[in-house]
């Protein structure tokens, strides 16, 4: 054990997300969140459950954060320590983007939240997708599990996201048009939310392209049904 | 702390039993049943070619995940219980009997068994039926189920592409498309695609080798 470190198997008193009742020893980021790049820009999404135990405390928390005003990420895992690397990488960002007098990278804004993932990655519980807009590489989506950084066409993450790999491998095609991509995410988060006791609630979804970033809220009677229901 | 990728312990002390992937689908006239190929006793490959697909009578089959030798005494037990019933009896029986007898076992002696089991087949009063006796020993029946290690991951899959009244090639591309997509992200599942068509004309078996199997590419 490390000086100083503190030992993940203590209860986490605070972690909304997954409380870490007794000697658990993986975490169970219970959320489903999507990230998708299309031709001119990304579409990201979240479920707005949050649940401590058998209890949801907030059925309607949005996990789409914004870091800057073209990129924003999407957050699992312990909700403290997500927001919390949100929120310090939203200042490192608004520092950053002075200094250069100019909008930040999106790979900039994804190596700061995996510095912080990896620095503190036996403390920390959390994976945050990090996606947004930028002049130089258009649209992009980064994944930081664990503090690795992998950019991907797509990622997703979350308990909710184990039941939604066979659709998203077999669903997902290159250069969707922005509605597609909106309807891709919006299937997905809805098919995970059916399948996992730990996602539910409303869909929240963002988009982002070079025009800015429109933020949407699909209600539970909006989403689509599927064959069961 | 978490690895790149599923650890396997996730597996291991969740309800999902391990190392498989299985699925039944009914349509008119019929069930597509499939399962992959692989039996692993740690990281070792124990059997690669493995055949998960049992008969249990003439035009029942069952389907079977979890551990290897349960599932198997099981599945030899309710045969055996099976043919005596369907000789008293004087004619087949009814895919309904089979999977009671099932869940008869598996909810009886649910402490000691690991074993996660789809019942399919055809009978002349009810045509195809898919049942699904789950680990704990639950029955029930549904038009289309998954099962295994692989399963958790193709729900979303089979829940957005499922349409009832698909036609017997639909259900055999439709079951081979999933089973490809779970083996191809659950690592205890993998090997051959192993299908069998159960109907009133009796058992159509076919094996789609991994270099057959459909592709799916992201990149």
């Amino acid at each position: 054990m490390r000086e100083g470190a503190v030992n993940r198997y203590t209860l986490k008193n605070a972690g909304l997300f997954q409380p870490n009742f007794g000697a658990k020893k993986w975490t169970n980021p219970s959320t489903t969140i999507i990230a998708v790049t299309f031709d001119g820009g990304v579409v990201l999404g979240s479920d707005s459950r949050v649940s401590a135990g058998e209890s949801v405390v907030n059925r309607v928390m949005n996990k789409l954060s914004p870091l800057h005003d073209q990129i924003y990420c999407a957050l699992s895992g312990s909700a403290a320590d997500a927001q919390t690397i949100a929120e310090i990488v939203n200042y490192q960002l608004d520092v950053h983007s002075i200094e250069v007098e100019d909008d930040p990278l999106v790979c900039s804004a994804a190596t700061l939240v995996k510095n912080i993932s990896y620095k503190y990655k036996e403390e920390l519980s959390a994976h945050l997708i990090v996606a947004g807009w930028d002049r130089k590489k258009g649209g992009q989506v980064y994944a930081t599990l664990n503090g690795l950084l992998s950019r991907q066409p797509f990622a997703i993450g979350g308990s909710g996201s184990f039941y939604i790999n066979g659709f998203v491998d077999a669903e997902y095609r290159k250069n969707m048009t922005r509605r597609e991509s909106q309807e891709f995410v919006v299937n997905a988060l809805t098919l995970a939310m059916g399948r996992d006791d730990s996602s539910g609630g409303v869909a929240y979804v963002v988009t982002i392209d070079k025009d800015g970033a429109e933020e949407k809220c699909v209600l539970g009677n909006e989403l689509p049904t599927f064959f069961d229901e | 702390s978490l690895q790149f990728g599923t650890p396997r312990s996730v597996f291991i002390t969740s309800l999902i039993p391990v190392g498989t992937s299985i699925m039944a689908v009914e349509f008119e006239g019929g069930v597509v049943i499939g399962a992959d190929s692989r039996t692993t006793t740690g990281a070792y490959i124990a059997n690669r070619v493995t055949d998960k697909l049992t008969p249990i009578h003439e035009r029942i089959f069952c389907c079977r995940s979890g551990s290897a030798a349960d599932t198997q005494a099981i599945a030899d037990a309710v045969t055996y219980q099976l043919g005596f019933h369907s000789i008293e009896l004087d004619e087949a029986p009814l895919v309904q009997t089979a999977a009671s007898l099932f869940r008869e076992m598996c909810y009886r002696y649910r402490e000691e068994l690991m074993a996660g089991i789809i019942v399919a087949g055809w009978d002349p009063r009810r045509g195809g039926q898919v049942y699904t006796v789950p680990v704990g020993g639950m029955m029930t029946r549904q038009p289309v189920s998954v099962g295994g290690s692989g399963s958790s991951y193709i729900y979303g899959y089979v829940d957005s592409n499922y349409r009832a009244g698909m036609s017997k090639e639909e259900c055999l591309k439709f079951t081979a498309e999933a089973l490809t997509l779970a083996m191809e992200r659950d690592g205890s599942s993998g090997g051959v695609v192993r299908l069998a068509v159960v109907s009133e004309q009796g058992v159509e078996r076919q094996v789609i080798l991994g270099n057959q199997l459909p592709k799916f590419s992201t990149v």
